[in-house]
């Protein structure tokens, strides 16, 4: 049977599930690819932050209610903690970190810069991968649709106001 | 890390699923989409000895049409459904079948319904969910795979209570397979929720086919005000053959509502509940028997 089956690393260890199990797993994060082994319990974005160091995609509630672990998996917004590390394996993930170039933000990014677009800044990151996403291939984007696109990211902080137009904002400057 | 220990299974097809449910049964849970699945498993509300991730699965996914029958497989996501089957979608042909696209938008947010599956959902049977509303109303068939075999089963015998379905630990739901309705067939989805992508308070789907002005055909189900989803064929014999007046809707939805045994939690009393299924019930049922549908949106 062609099943992909992990290794018990103890294998003194009672039970099928009772020993740490690992498997390597081959992912593409904002281009590069990654080969690592990996608990079979660890979530995504647990697995970007930890392992990879990529500590953009941020986590909030780790049950799929606040947004911040937003990340692209196969360009659809996903929750990261919601995800097994071991699901993303042969496939493409994009996160918070491949928006700027160097020191230039993402026209979406500035956006947020120039419009008030964030407080504290711990929700952002996931905010701007589902803005991303909403305008990736939209122009003139209403405002009914950034809130309902929003209304799976949680905000505390600003009251959506400066989010808003600040998507809004980048609908107008980001040439795309 | 969260979740408590597991062995993770990733089969690649239907055959090598059904032989890994049959040994590891009662130990194992079925990991689709994993918007409800992972959460209990972060909190460890479930720990399962073994997950099946069933993403890999080939021929589990898709949206057919075969002879006239919608087929939908277990795992496609739920925004492939809103978007293939909303009102205006590709798939939307059938007056029916657009029910299940508006039933799919309702759930949770955009990055959940990317992930979460059609057959999870069902699978879950949250009581308050939309997806199990939606196919009891329609007169649909689940079709759950075994080593025995296939069999098919009815939305009223699927549901069976609180997180509760007939498939038994060796099963797999592989698809939902949706009947056509007639020509001139209307459907509606009305939902309160206390936020935007919670689960229902109250959710109502009703799907109508009229002709000539009297209805011939009618579903109606609700989620949210009993253990599991409620069907209301007594509302549904009550239009058919009818012309259905303001008057006559108010009357069916009436006696459901009297009938009803809402829960009452955080999220609502049963007093409320049951005010607004009645509300919820008669606004769809207008608005899927009124030509423009102009009712709801009122």
């Amino acid at each position: 049977m062609d099943v992909q089956q992990e290794s018990v690393v103890d294998p003194a260890a009672a039970g099928p599930a009772a020993g740490v199990q690992e498997v390597t797993i081959r992912v593409t994060v904002n281009g590069a690819v990654h080969e690592r082994p990996v608990p079979v319990r660890t979530s995504l974005v647990d697995f970007l932050r930890e392992d990879l160091g990529l500590t953009g995609s941020h986590v909030g509630c780790e049950h799929g209610v606040c947004g911040a672990c937003t990340v692209l998996l196969d360009a659809e917004p996903v929750r990261g903690c919601l995800l097994f590390a071991v699901q993303a394996d042969g496939h493409e993930v994009t996160t918070v970190e491949a928006l700027a170039t160097g020191d230039e933000l993402h026209p979406l990014q500035q956006a947020f810069w120039e419009h008030h677009g964030l407080q504290c800044g711990f929700c952002t990151p996931g905010i701007l991968l589902t803005a991303y996403d909403l305008l990736r291939e939209r122009h003139g984007v209403s405002e009914a649709e950034i809130r309902e696109a929003l209304s799976g990211n949680l905000c505390r902080c600003t009251g959506y106001q400066g989010i808003v137009r600040s998507i809004q904002a980048a609908d107008e400057s980001w040439e795309r | 890390m969260k979740p408590a220990p597991f062995q993770y299974l990733a089969p690649r097809s239907i055959e090598e699923t059904v032989e890994l449910l049959r040994e590891h049964g009662e130990d194992a849970k079925v990991l689709a989409g994993g918007q409800s699945l992972v959460p209990m498993l972060n909190f460890r509300l479930a720990r399962p000895a073994v997950l099946i991730d069933v993403n890999s699965v080939t021929g589990l996914d898709g949206i057919e049409v075969e002879d006239g029958t919608l087929s939908v497989g277990a795992t496609t996501r739920q925004r492939t459904l809103e978007r293939r089957l909303s009102a205006g979608g590709s798939g939307a042909q059938d007056g029916g079948w657009a029910l299940l696209g508006e039933a799919a938008g309702h759930i949770g947010h955009l990055h959940i319904r990317t992930r979460g599956t059609v057959g999870g959902s069902l699978a879950h049977a949250d009581p308050a969910a939309e997806l199990p509303a939606a196919v009891s109303a329609l007169g649909a068939t689940l079709v759950a795979r075994s080593r025995d075999g296939e069999r098919e089963i009815a939305p009223h015998e699927f549901f069976q209570g609180f997180f509760t379905t007939a498939l038994r630990p060796d099963e797999l739901l592989t698809r939902v397979r949706v009947p056509s309705w007639p020509e001139g067939t209307r459907s509606c989805l009305l939902e309160v929720s206390r936020r935007r992508g919670d689960f229902a308070q109250v959710a109502v789907a009703a799907v109508v086919a009229m002709a000539d002005g009297r209805v011939v055909r009618a579903g109606v189900a609700l989620a949210g005000v009993g253990a599991s989803t409620v069907e209301a064929p007594d509302v549904a014999a009550g239009l058919v053959g009818e012309v259905p007046r303001p008057q006559l809707i108010a009357e069916l939805a009436d006696d459901l509502c009297a009938r009803l045994d809402p829960p009452s939690d955080t999220h609502g009393s049963a007093g409320y509940r049951r005010a607004l299924a009645g509300h919820l019930l008669q606004r769809a049922l207008l608005d899927a028997t009124s030509p423009t549908g102009a009712a709801a949106a009122a």
